[in-house]
């Protein structure tokens, strides 16, 4: 908690302003996210919630500290990965908050901001997601749990063995991924969703040059394209 | 009356949660409403949040409105979390112009374009509100009478858009089986989230919502869950035996997809609605049921 620099009352540190825009970036692309201001602190998202229990930051806390300038602590929080997006909060929210679809875009900061976050498994299986997608146009549970639980801790995916043989009784276990014919097609569409938002991400570096942390994310994804 | 839907069942319609889209297909058969499968639908992209903005996700979801829109036909989607992605993707294009026109640039790599008008509708919604109960009972073979029932909605086909039924007591399940015969038994988690993903990432929390779902459905009598969403109802009953370890408690709690309950009233075997694909014995009452001449 304790920050080893002084800062002036009301003035944030680099990385927040970065995180914050980054934020912000986000917000723009949701339907009512500038409702964000219209949070009365009421507390009715916390009580909604079915997994706020589990929570290090309760849902309304979150929103109090984005308007503290505490994005840091939001992103470090495992109040947005346990959401399991219910969309409890939201539509129960007086105010009309998109919480939800705020703490997805929280979830995407983190990442794109490459903040360290108490739950990587959580980007694993995302990163993972996609690859599957990539490849096949398909979700096959099968590759998907087996490549996380080979990652992150593959005792469970022994511990999985059993209900593995229970689907396979039932007829319920494809042993290999399907490829949807228009894999390549689907493969390109993706591609260029991702320029898109490279192009993007470059705009506004050239229109801010001081959020390295864009900067870096580009490097980092050309890298990764480079390597495939 | 012929009515057409656009099918898209989802990955996991296709094998794990193959009971749902069997009995879908079934149901849908014998009422009368035609299904046309998607012809090479892609995974709608529940969860593929991660990439730098939306971009990415939106043009997954979009390559199969795009699919339908040009069999200009209304997607029919089972599965609670495609169903939700695809109307979600729908509203986003609509409200934000450059975001649609993102997603626009990215389809035309793959030869299509998405004008934002495919409607998404869920088989629950199509049932009781296109098909209506009247068509429904006018097909009934066998009454579900002494049959209790938790109807569990979940949360993702009543949240987060004001869609078909109620955000907080939704109601058509309970209207369909009390019209069939059925008791709904008092199911005040009938919205409350099964937790989703989080048996992957977060998996204690997970099984604590699960066992609170048994927990009430079991106090209040229910011989059966009845679900929409392949993913409550993996979780419900895949994980039942470890939540009865985790918990020391004593489920057997069969779960069943609506159109599987429907299936049986309509008359249609057990094994033509996937029935035989549980893990959990059905229980005296839905054999019995099964088993029944037709009324």
């Amino acid at each position: 908690m304790a920050t080893a620099t002084y800062q002036l009352p009301g003035v944030m540190s680099k990385k927040e302003s970065e995180l914050r825009q980054i934020f912000l970036e986000q917000v723009k692309d949701i339907p009512g996210g500038e409702k964000i201001k219209r949070c009365i602190q009421c507390g009715t998202c916390t009580g909604s919630c079915p997994v706020s229990y589990a929570m290090d930051l309760s849902p309304r806390e979150v929103i109090a500290l984005f308007r503290a300038g505490e994005m840091e602590q939001i992103m470090k929080s495992r109040t947005i990965w346990i959401c399991a997006s219910c969309y409890a909060c939201t539509t129960r929210c007086p105010s009309g908050v998109k919480i939800t679809d705020l703490i997805y875009a929280l979830k995407r900061s983190a990442m794109e901001g490459r903040v360290k976050t108490v739950a990587p498994q959580v980007q694993t299986l995302a990163s993972l997601f996609i690859d599957t997608l990539m490849k096949y146009g398909r979700l096959h549970e099968g590759t998907l749990i087996r490549k996380f639980y080979t990652k992150t801790d593959v005792t469970k995916f022994f511990r999985l063995i059993p209900l593995g043989r229970k689907l396979w009784t039932t007829k319920r276990l494809a042993l290999f991924p399907k490829r949807i014919k228009g894999h390549a097609s689907l493969k390109r569409i993706i591609r260029k969703a991702q320029d898109i938002e490279m192009r993007n991400v470059q705009e506004k570096l050239e229109y801010s040059p001081e959020h390295v942390g864009y900067k870096g994310l580009a490097d980092h994804k050309l890298e990764q394209r480079k390597g495939e | 009356m012929s009515v057409k839907y656009a099918y898209y069942p989802g990955c996991s319609l296709e094998k794990t949660q193959r009971g749902y889209d069997e009995s879908v297909r079934e149901v849908f058969a014998a009422l009368g409403a035609e299904l046309i499968e998607i012809d090479d639908w892609n995974c709608c992209g529940a969860t593929v949040y991660m990439s730098v903005k939306e971009t990415v996700s939106l043009a997954v979801s979009a390559r199969n409105l795009a699919l339908a829109e040009k069999m200009n036909l209304e997607i029919l989607a089972p599965c609670s979390s495609c169903f939700t992605v695809l109307a979600k993707t729908n509203r986003v294009l609509n409200a934000i112009p450059e975001m649609h026109r993102e997603v626009n640039e990215a389809l035309a790599e793959g030869g299509l374009s998405y004008s934002g008008r495919t409607v998404v509708r869920h088989p629950l919604d199509v049932l009781m509100n296109d098909i209506g109960l009247d068509a429904i009972r006018a097909k009934q073979k066998r009454d579900l009478v002494g049959l209790k029932i938790a109807p569990y909605y979940g949360c993702q086909i009543v949240r987060p858009d004001k869609t078909f039924d109620d955000h907080e007591n939704p109601i058509l399940m309970d209207r369909l089986f009390h019209a069939l015969g059925g008791e709904t038994v008092y199911f005040p988690m009938k919205v409350r989230c099964c937790g989703g993903m989080l048996m992957t990432t977060f998996e204690e929390t997970a099984l604590k919502l699960n066992r609170d779902l048994l927990a009430s459905a079991t106090e209040n009598e229910a011989d059966i869950i009845v679900t929409t969403c392949p993913l409550c109802h993996f979780n419900l009953e895949s994980y039942q035996d470890r939540i009865n370890k985790r918990f020391g408690t004593k489920f057997t709690m069969p779960i069943l997809y609506f159109t599987q309950l429907l299936g049986v009233a309509l008359g249609i075997s057990a094994g033509k609605l996937g029935l035989d694909s549980s893990f959990i014995p059905l229980g005296q009452r839905i054999s019995s049921l099964t088993e029944a001449t037709h009324v």
